[in-house]
């Protein structure tokens, strides 16, 4: 490691300290002048109509004053595609008090604007409403009949549907050797960031707007206001410096935005509009699934069909559907594949992308499909796999860019000590415990989206950086400040990384692992191209020593520019600065995947997991009391902010696993369990000892960095690696997810 | 939430006054249930009685009769960690601690953890119909999401079950209510303060309108020798039990002379059969005798379809927690099964 260099080192996050003092303000916390408060109502109703509204009760209540519903909304804009967001699947979106038709269940029917929260709330619960109710249908299981294939659109193209059938699959799976088929159900689950969704919306004149979200995507964001309310984009300004956590929710704009935003318009008044947790369930979620695999393999356990069937939830009006019927065949060979997936529309919201969305619910079902596989043919489960090892995609028979899965197969397994593992399930025991160990295979898309930075020193020799995107907690604030800071040979303290506002250059959002890959790239080009300038300006100084002097011939370190054959001759890049009348020297530049390089490449980020669970023999309590998860994922800028993702997401593995599930309580249609005392996710009892390991992955392919990002792929292997460890620990295979411990009573 | 009143009580027989000079009025101490019900739009006074700063609720005394008084304003994390009953009494210590977080157990009081309100679903959601909410509306958790009701003492109106862990322990205990009301201070046994649904779910106790809990008195026995708490739930902690059990016995060598089970998450009511305690004394302290008696104590269960299990698990886990309390030493933080 070069001692100079930043990239690779654990460097705390750099706005820790302003979290964990409660210096770091997010969108609920702004203050703004003689600020209205915004309280939604949501609908009691599944479907139907409203018939009637009587407002009375709740304005003559002192300090309210507007309830907003459909009746009474501004006019706004009429056709579908101005509600559009970067995120939006092929249908109808969502538009809030757009009509008196109910939905779903928790749909907001109108805000209560009032001089504080606590008399807006209030007052929500002085409004009478009259609905006509129609049937509704909320359950997946009791629909099933209803599965289509999804409408295409806009999103089809990063979500596409599964590749068509190769070889006999029927033929080849009917005359297998050996075969495993499977049905698995997964639950509904909701994003739930601690940080509840909030707006504050600053009314800076007619038709201009500063706006503090809860958002992944700034200028998505941006974009969606200013096409709705009719505004110049140039006046529609979405700050969000920091976010309390997202996992998915925030990638489309959130009805909390839009009813700010209205309310503040129509009333010409500062507002803003906080969700309470048990709204944080009236939106988007992970949808329900029901998945049939079916795999088989030759006597030696080599994999001769692979088949993924997947039923998953969309809403009556969007076709959402998150692509998981297709990843084992970018894990393992097979001569005859059928994969096939299909929504069923019901009466709820659009499903939306959560933490790995397709992949955390498909690897669960591929990688306990391959452990029973395992059993039947008796061969260890890491063996199973490393027989049907691919160094290239199966799937698109291109090769990855990088593939480090073996070495992360063998670091954890000798890390965890699967070599010390009982073949025979309940054959490990610890007191009144049954002992198990399980493991699976995790694989992540390696996303990089295009995204533009303005990089430029200051007088005082400093490099400020500014891009569009978010912090939503993952250390991009620091990872961009390390790559900025080497790219110019300047220590953390002299780079200023300005990011969360939609003024700035521009950044998709914030998802799918994607953004140190994103702007981390813009950043470095950015960067050659202000060296570049920074060479050219120092040339022009008089007697100058870098006068025609190439790029290949300095090199920038300690806030200087140096001759490579002389490093004592050097200029500080403050003195640059000065020589350019103290004007900053600044260059934006794109930076973008290389497409058609990388389309001879399949790109991916691959993980392996081992769990330890501990199953009590009779009452069926189940602890995980370890597991090491090893990474593949190219670079790794900042092994401390990576560690922590991948902790994260292994958490969340063992909440998906063993926690997590919204209650579809389906004769009401609505979600019974809307609040974190009910949506158990893990304590801090809940989580054992927790161990990562960064297998080395060098890409040079891939991009300019060789990153592949790391969030979900910590997630994917988890919660079948701990499935497959109840299976060796009690000899019972659970088909769905969460597992519930009465179902291991002994 | 609406906008409210509030008096701060000056004694015991100020504050009983003021909650029955008018309607909508609440007693207020750590608020850790009211003000989520307040929240949920299921309850909303009209003005509080704040009975937090009133001394003769905040004391721990132990009574001459060699009981012990925990005063109904002392919070629950000091109730847990008093000497006296973590010496004395460390199964209600257990039990305290198996409850809610510390953040809560640090707020809320002993008083108000008789009177916290069940966790059904469908109780905390104004906009459904719930029996004991809103009585004769209906009860949709009997058709619908039932993982977390009752076994026990149902009724055709209601088959919710009341939270708490440390009422389970102090129904194991034989503990005594004393209240103050608008007709005086009287005595109530725990196993008459709770009551089950029957055809008034909306009442979960027999406390009359207006009085207030001043304090509990536990008994000289504590069975400070033998004694196990166990709480099974969805996570380790932080969650309501789906079953638990508190166990205590008086052992003379392998013989049984005094055993009380009772058990919390199934019933309406900490739940106690003096047939299968009966029925354990004079016997050996043998697993075969557990499961024995455990049939006694589930005779009638009967199960909602998702919650089915608990009739299964509250036989193991009554097994497991009788044999646990042979080996206290052997119970774990969080009253989860024992290693």
């Amino acid at each position: 490691m070069d001692l100079n260099k930043t990239v690779g080192k654990p460097i705390s996050r750099l706005e820790g300290k302003l979290k964990v003092t409660g210096a770091a303000k997010y969108a609920a916390e702004y203050q703004a002048d003689n600020l209205l408060h915004g309280y939604v109502v949501n609908s009691p109703v599944t479907k139907g109509k409203i018939i009637n509204i009587d407002i009375s009760g709740a304005m003559a209540i002192p300090g309210v004053i507007q309830v907003l519903s459909h009746e009474n909304r501004p006019k706004l804009a009429w056709f579908d595609l101005q509600y559009t967001d970067m995120d939006a699947p092929p249908g109808t979106v969502f538009k809030p008090l757009h009509d008196e038709n109910i939905l779903y269940n928790g749909q907001p029917i109108a805000l209560v604007v009032a001089e504080d929260f606590e008399t807006a709330r209030y007052a929500s619960t002085q409004i009478r409403f009259e609905f006509e109710e129609k049937n509704f249908q909320t359950s997946l299981d009791q629909n099933i009949g209803e599965a289509r294939a999804a409408k295409k659109g806009f999103a089809t193209a990063l979500k596409p549907p599964p590749p068509p059938p190769t070889g006999d699959f029927d033929e080849a799976f009917a005359n297998a050797a050996v075969k495993v088929e499977a049905e698995f159900h997964h639950g509904t689950e909701h994003h739930n960031p601690i940080e509840l969704f909030a707006t504050t919306t600053v009314y800076e004149g007619p038709g201009k707007l500063t706006i503090y979200d809860k958002t992944q995507g700034t200028i998505n964001n941006q974009l969606y206001v200013a096409n709705i309310f009719g505004l110049r984009y140039k006046n529609v300004r979405v700050l969000a410096p920091f976010v309390g956590g997202a996992f998915g929710s925030g990638l489309r704009p959130q009805y909390q935005l839009f009813l700010c935003v209205m309310a503040a318009l129509h009333l010409e008044r500062n507002v803003r509009v906080v969700l309470d947790r048990k709204q944080m369930f009236s939106f988007s979620h992970r949808p329900p699934a029901i998945q049939t695999l079916r795999f088989a393999s030759d006597i030696n356990g080599r994999l001769t069909a692979l088949g993924h069937r997947v039923l998953a939830e969309t809403s009556n009006f969007e076709d959402y559907t998150e692509p998981t019927a297709s990843w084992s065949h970018r894990l393992y060979p097979a001569p005859n594949t059928l994969f096939e997936q299909k929504v069923v529309p019901l009466d709820v919201y659009t499903p939306m992308d959560m933490r790995a969305p397709g992949g955390s619910t498909a690897l669960h079902a591929i990688e306990c499909t391959m452990d029973e596989l395992s059993y039947k043919l008796k061969i260890d489960p890491l063996e199973l796999r490393l027989i049907n090892y691919s160094d290239m995609d199966p799937s698109s028979k291109k090769p990855y860019t990088s593939k480090a899965l073996r070495a992360c197969y063998l670091e954890a397994a000798e890390r965890f000590g699967w070599d010390k593992r009982s073949p025979e399930p309940a054959s490990m025991t610890r007191g009144n415990k049954l002992v198990g160990y399980g493991m699976a295979t995790g694989i992540w898309d390696a996303f990089q989206f295009p995204a533009r930075v303005e990089a430029m020193i200051t007088s005082d020799g400093k490099l400020v950086l500014n891009n569009a995107t978010t912090d939503i907690g993952t250390g991009t604030l620091t990872v961009m400040t390390q790559i900025a800071a080497d790219e110019l040979g300047l220590s953390i303290e002299e780079v200023d990384f300005q990011y969360g506002d939609s003024k700035k250059p521009f950044s998709m959002f914030q998802g799918g692992s994607a953004i140190t890959s994103s702007t981390g790239v813009a950043i470095v080009i950015a960067a050659k191209a202000l060296r570049k300038k920074l060479l050219k300006k120092a040339g022009e100084i008089p007697h100058s020593p870098f006068h025609k002097i190439a790029e290949e011939e300095v090199f920038f370190a300690a806030g200087q520019l140096c001759l490579k054959s002389d490093p004592g001759i050097f200029i500080t890049l403050k003195d640059i600065i000065a020589f350019n009348n103290g004007r900053p020297i600044k260059t934006t530049n794109m930076g973008k995947p290389h497409m058609l390089k990388l389309r001879k490449y399949s790109l991916a980020t691959h993980s392996a997991s081992f769990v330890e669970v501990e199953v009590d023999k009779d009452l069926g309590v189940v602890t995980v009391t370890r597991a090491v998860t090893a990474v593949a994922a190219g670079k790794i800028i900042n092994p401390k902010t990576a560690k922590s993702q991948i902790l994260g997401s292994m958490v969340w593995g063992i909440s998906k696993a063993l926690h997590e599930e919204t209650i579809m309580d389906t004769n009401l249609g609505k979600y019974i369990n809307t609040n974190l005392g009910e949506y158990h996710i893990p304590v801090h009892a809940d989580i054992g000892e927790l161990d990562v390991i960064f297998a080395e992955e060098q890409d040079e392919l891939i991009n300019e960095i060789g990153t592949k990002g790391v969030g979900e792929i910590g997630l994917v292997g988890m919660p079948a690696a701990i499935s497959n460890a109840i299976f060796h620990a009690t000899g019972k295979r659970i088909y769905k997810l969460p597992i519930h411990f009465d179902e291991l009573i002994g | 939430m609406n906008n409210f009143g509030y008096k701060q009580a000056s004694n015991i027989d100020d504050a009983v006054t003021l909650v029955a000079a008018s309607e909508k009025t609440s007693f207020i101490a750590g608020g850790t249930n009211l003000i989520d019900l307040w929240k949920y739009n299921i309850t909303n006074p009209a003005e509080l009685i704040d009975i937090n700063h009133l001394n003769e609720l905040s004391n721990i005394e132990q009574l001459e009769n060699g009981g012990l008084r925990l005063g109904a304003g002392v919070k629950n994390a000091d109730t847990a960690y008093h000497p006296i009953v973590e010496q004395k009494y460390p199964l209600l210590s257990k039990a305290i601690l198996a409850g809610a977080s510390a953040q809560i157990r640090n707020m809320a009081t002993n008083g108000g953890n008789l009177l916290q309100r069940t966790r059904c679903y469908y109780f905390y959601d104004p906009e459904v119909p719930c029996n004991k909410r809103n009585p004769g509306s209906g009860c949709p958790a009997k058709d619908g999401y039932n993982r977390m009701h009752a076994i026990l003492g149902t009724s055709e109106q209601c088959i919710a079950v009341f939270p708490s862990d440390m009422c389970v322990a102090l129904a194991a205990l034989d503990a005594v209510v004393n209240v103050s009301g608008p007709e005086g201070a009287r005595s109530i046994p725990f196993k008459e303060f709770h009551r089950l649904p029957g055809d008034r779910p909306d009442l979960d106790n027999n406390l009359k309108k207006n009085e207030l809990i001043t304090s509990i008195d536990l008994p000289e026995k504590g069975f400070e020798g033998n004694y196990s708490y166990l709480k099974l739930r969805d996570r380790h902690s932080y969650a309501f039990a789906l079953v638990s059990v508190a166990t205590t016995f008086t052992l003379d060598g392998s013989i049984i002379s005094d055993a009380r089970i009772a058990l919390g998450g199934v019933a309406h009511q900490p739940w106690r059969s003096f047939e299968a305690e009966q029925f354990l004394e004079g016997k050996t302290a043998s697993e075969e005798n557990f499961a024995l008696a455990a049939d006694l104590i589930l005779k009638g269960a009967k199960g909602f379809g998702d919650n089915d299990f608990k009739i299964k698990l509250a036989k193991k886990a009554i097994i497991r927690n009788c044999l646990m309390a042979l080996r206290p030493e052997t119970q774990l933080p969080g009253a989860q099964p024992a290693a």
